[in-house]
């Protein structure tokens, strides 16, 4: 008893081939979607390595190739689905057909596994975001080191497009020295006094890069000495929200990468639904034809269907040429092996030719 | 004298109508990509349009829009003419509809290279407009508390960032303005007190600019107080210094950021008055050799087509005439009505 069994008429396969070799090119777009997807986090990604501890290159290689995979896939699924209105051209391609459908079985169960790696990529990114900031704020005021020089510019730009401060919020700023010794006159008593009350001889202050600054403040921005109350006419620190941007640029980013990878993992999911469709209705359309070949008259009626047999069978059958795959042929199973026999009468039936021996 | 006479076979009025039909549908897209061109300047002016002060740059982006859309309804015209144009049945009923069409698609071309031209005419009152503009928003950034003014603030800020530029001309228009307000100033110290006293007005002029004048590119902290004082900074000579902030001024900065895009639209835009162009020299040529076969049996002889049967300014008089002909007469008439009220 077939899975899912469905009788076509002749006119209804070569709709159905149609409409598949239609929805083949339609996979051939939508696998060049996904391709470009993935190309586009890529870049996302790869704009703001110097960010991240480590850079996340699993999601966007796997919906690359993924993409590219699809259009391969289909192009050849959509050729396939031309030729079986004939059935003399879908002769040639009838011992393909069921490798071809197990090969795009697989494949759309990679494209489910990319859209969940879509949502599952969160966790990873946070963590490589905080000790990515945490670095990029330590090495701010390092510009004129050879391979940092430009986190001051990348940490400044950051912080002013997502409107953000620091890695949790802006009080980082004030455990890390981000003015660098340069430009520290260490004549002066304030900064010597400074240096010598931290630990670590660092130049630790309340103070803010500019980039802080928040945009919708009605006061001119307020980035150094900003817990002092009295070194400003006017200003309580803990009532004033708008100085400063509020929001850690962790959070910010991880944000905006989550919502680009929401709408991608979305459109992947779609793209798998439809990829199923297709892949449902070529197996249908393989199934019918190979019946009617079965069948002898091209133009009758045939069944097509998913499994011919149930799923356990299939299941068991399949699981059978698998146990046996890694063995060798046989003894008892094979017939064209001469089993010496033990019965007596086989014995004497047999005649024992002699081998003629050259003089 | 007629211009443009060409010899075309029934093979060449074929090809030509075939070739035509193809080119009005490029032209109709080219049309649609100049109302969409200039819908998007538009909606660019109008985003820094606080900085604006009139809206004289906006008839470009209206033009445009005009011509876009007379260009599609022109090539569909085209299309539809070309189409019923090698059969001599239907040909005749576009007989009257040709010379109006004629006379608006002439116009609404020479409107599309007017256009073009109009963005570089205009480029002058932009940088006036601008000056004005971008004066009164740094004059009223500190009115963060006045109704219709408190965004001035976030908006010089945002504009100071986005096109990476300081002040009108360059960063020193800042200390000729207070940009911190009153209501921020400690009137009870010393230092303020003099300095509101040394200005003429009264104003608190400081030698100091606001933190989006500060470029990210500058490998050392940001110095926007006490900008010409190298004493005040360790190891800062202000001269010498030129990546602390923006050097340009946000005039120049916004000018060429529309000339470079009025450039790239231009270059779009007059390709697209090419492709028009040959497009109504082609459905003349058509019209032409179609008309020089009409009411004869054998349509597929060889025909004359021409461009203009008589001269450029003799076609230019036979079309502005009735035009001034609609306007004479309706002075002669009142003339008329009064010398018959004279004799009655």
């Amino acid at each position: 008893m077939a899975v899912l069994k469905v009788t076509f008429t002749k006119t209804n396969r070569d709709k159905l081939a149609q409409v598949l070799w239609v929805l083949n090119w339609v996979s051939v777009v939508t696998g060049v979607t996904l391709f470009s997807l993935g190309l586009f986090l890529k870049v996302e990604i790869v704009k703001r390595r110097e960010l991240m501890s480590k850079e996340i290159v699993s999601v966007p290689n796997m919906l690359i190739f993924v993409g590219l995979t699809a259009c391969a896939i289909n192009f050849l699924g959509g050729k396939i689905c031309y030729d079986c209105v004939d059935t003399t051209k879908f002769l040639r391609w009838k011992l393909l057909m069921l490798p071809y459908i197990i090969c795009t079985f697989f494949f759309t169960f990679c494209i489910l596994v990319g859209a969940l790696m879509c949502y599952s990529m969160r966790n990873d990114l946070e963590e490589s975001l905080f000790l990515g900031l945490r670095d990029a704020m330590r090495y701010y005021k390092d510009t004129d080191m050879p391979g940092r020089c430009y986190i001051k510019r990348t940490m400044d730009m950051l912080q002013m497009q997502f409107q953000c401060c620091g890695n949790e919020g802006y009080r980082d700023w004030f455990h890390i020295q981000w003015i660098s010794n340069r430009y520290l006159d260490m004549t002066d008593s304030g900064v010597a006094e400074r240096l010598r009350s931290n630990v670590e001889g660092k130049y630790l202050i309340d103070g803010v890069p500019f980039s802080c600054c928040g945009l919708h403040s009605p006061r001119p921005c307020i980035q150094h000495q900003i817990t002092n109350n009295s070194a400003h006419y006017n200003y309580e620190y803990q009532k004033e929200e708008l100085n400063l941007n509020r929001r850690g640029c962790r959070q910010a980013l991880l944000e905006h990468y989550t919502q680009i990878m929401q709408s991608i993992g979305l459109i992947v999911l779609i793209i798998w639904l439809f990829e199923v469709s297709v892949l449902t209705g070529v197996r249908y359309l393989q199934t019918a034809m190979e019946n009617v070949l079965r069948l002898g008259d091209p133009d009758s009626e045939s069944d097509g269907w998913l499994l011919e047999n149930s799923i356990a069978d299939t299941a068991r059958y399949n699981f059978n040429i698998i146990k046996n795959l890694g063995k060798c042929y046989q003894v008892d199973d094979d017939p064209n092996i001469d089993v010496p026999s033990t019965s007596q009468q086989a014995q004497e039936n047999v005649p024992v030719k002699q081998i003629p021996v050259a003089q | 004298m007629v211009v443009g006479k060409m010899k075309l076979t029934f093979q060449k009025r074929v090809k030509l109508a075939q070739g035509l039909w193809m080119l009005s549908w490029f032209a109709t897209l080219g049309g649609a990509v100049t109302f969409a061109l200039g819908c998007f300047l538009k909606t660019e002016l109008r985003r820094r349009g606080e900085v604006m002060d009139n809206t004289d740059i906006h008839c470009v982006p209206n033009t445009l829009m005009i011509v876009g859309l007379a260009s599609m309804g022109i090539n569909y015209f085209a299309s539809r003419i070309c189409q019923d144009a090698l059969d001599p049945g239907r040909f005749p009923r576009w007989k009257t509809f040709l010379k109006p069409f004629y006379g608006c698609s002439v116009f609404f071309t020479t409107l599309m290279l007017i256009s073009v031209i109009l963005s570089y005419i205009m480029k002058g009152s932009l940088e006036t407009s601008l000056k004005i503009g971008l004066k009164n928003g740094i004059r009223f950034y500190k009115d963060t508390d006045t109704p219709g003014r408190c965004f001035q603030k976030q908006t010089i800020d945002r504009l100071q960032m986005e096109f990476q530029c300081c002040g009108n001309s360059n960063y020193r228009d800042w200390f000729e303005v207070q940009w911190i307000s009153n209501r921020y100033l400690d009137f009870s110290s010393k230092e303020v007190k003099d300095r509101i006293k040394s200005n003429v007005d009264g104003r608190y002029l400081i030698d100091s600019v606001p933190f989006s004048c500060c470029n990210p590119s500058s490998p050392r902290p940001c110095i926007q107080y006490r900008i010409t004082n190298n004493t005040a900074h360790y190891n800062y000579e202000h001269q010498t210094d030129e990546l602390n902030l923006f050097i340009h001024g946000c005039r120049e900065a916004l000018v060429n950021y529309y000339m470079g895009l009025m450039n790239a639209i231009g270059a779009v835009v007059l390709s697209v008055f090419l492709l028009q162009c040959s497009v109504l020299a082609s459905v003349r040529l058509l019209q032409t050799s179609m008309e020089a076969v009409a009411g004869q049996e054998n349509v597929e002889v060889d025909s004359e087509g021409y461009l203009l049967e008589k001269g450029v300014k003799e076609t230019f008089m036979e079309y502005v005439d009735p035009v001034l002909k609609l306007l004479w007469l309706n002075e002669v008439t009142p003339a008329e009505a009064k010398a018959e009220a004279g004799t009655s």
